[in-house]
């Protein structure tokens, strides 16, 4: 039965996450995303870590790709997405490099067996309902400071977010003549 | 029977995925997507250690990517709507300033 799911589940984000890449549409590669990404959360929940797939799905297929859908009513999503992609030496260098990388990635694992292991939970129960319960005691206790620096950098990045898009930051202030800046000081003066 | 190899393999597979995309993309936005196709991949490599090992780290460390992603998102789009502003392309090309 377990098998069935991972298959299934590989089958359907690898088909995905495929589309994704290799689309010329944006609007098509972010709905493939979006799919995706609630097929992660199936593998979540296939692996007894129930809350971070409740996760998941209300982080990722909730916030953040709809963050995607709002950013792309800026652009036109319309048409399809030209791209100058050369195939070059350094392309094909890349791709060799990717490989060694993803053998590495898969290899390591058998090389080195002896992983420490930092918060072993022999005596809790860590699957099921059980789960977000301990979740949140390893959160609060063990990683209390890294969960308040995600806190202050999601604070950090919200209010970046807001200041970028709704400040009037459409104007280069570095490449903008110095003439052009006394004109508007004129302007504003002549104003009042 | 499924073993943590199978996970790491997939993590492996969905990771070079992500990475194909990042070196093929000429699109800022779909740039993006694919750097969060990568983050996806490893959470999965983490949560599938976490479980074998019967280790809640792994699941820790996930949550702190998924936060860093959203993070990443945020500012990431901010960026982006601004050039877009600015210059009127999300082409990776227009940011090549200096020609050589």
């Amino acid at each position: 039965m377990e098998a069935i799911a991972f298959y299934l589940f590989s089958a359907i984000t690898i088909g995905m996450f495929s589309v994704v890449v290799f689309s010329k549409n944006a609007l098509y590669a972010m709905s493939a995303l979006a799919g995706g990404m609630i097929a992660i959360s199936g593998f979540f929940f296939l692996l007894d870590a129930d809350f971070l797939g409740a996760v998941q799905i209300i982080v990722y297929t909730g916030a953040v790709m709809a963050l995607y859908a709002f950013g792309m009513m800026f652009f036109d999503t319309t048409k399809d997405v030209k791209e100058n992609i050369r195939e070059t030496k350094i392309i094909n260098g890349l791709w060799i490099a990717s490989f060694i990388l993803l053998i590495v990635i898969v290899s390591v694992p058998f090389i080195s067996d002896q992983i420490m292991l930092d918060a072993p939970l022999s005596d809790h129960k860590v699957i099921g309902a059980n789960n977000p319960q301990a979740v949140g005691i390893f959160l609060f206790t063990k990683y209390l400071v890294q969960f308040e620096l995600a806190a202050v950098m999601l604070l950090v990045a919200m209010i970046a977010g807001i200041i970028l898009v709704s400040k009037k930051m459409d104007v280069s202030l570095t490449t903008t003549i110095d003439d052009e800046i006394e004109k508007e000081e004129f302007h504003i003066k002549d104003a009042k | 029977m499924i073993t943590l190899t199978h996970y790491l393999v997939l993590s492996a597979i969905l990771f070079a995925i992500g990475l194909a995309g990042v070196i093929r993309r000429k699109n800022l936005l779909l740039l993006f997507f694919s750097t969060e196709i990568m983050l996806n991949a490893v959470n999965i490599g983490f949560a599938a250690v976490s479980k074998f090992y019967g280790d809640l780290t792994g699941q820790m460390v996930s949550f702190f990517i998924i936060a860093v992603a959203a993070s990443e998102v945020a500012v990431g789009l901010g960026l982006l709507v601004l050039w877009y502003k600015r210059t009127g392309t999300i082409d990776l090309e227009s940011m090549q300033e200096m020609k050589g």
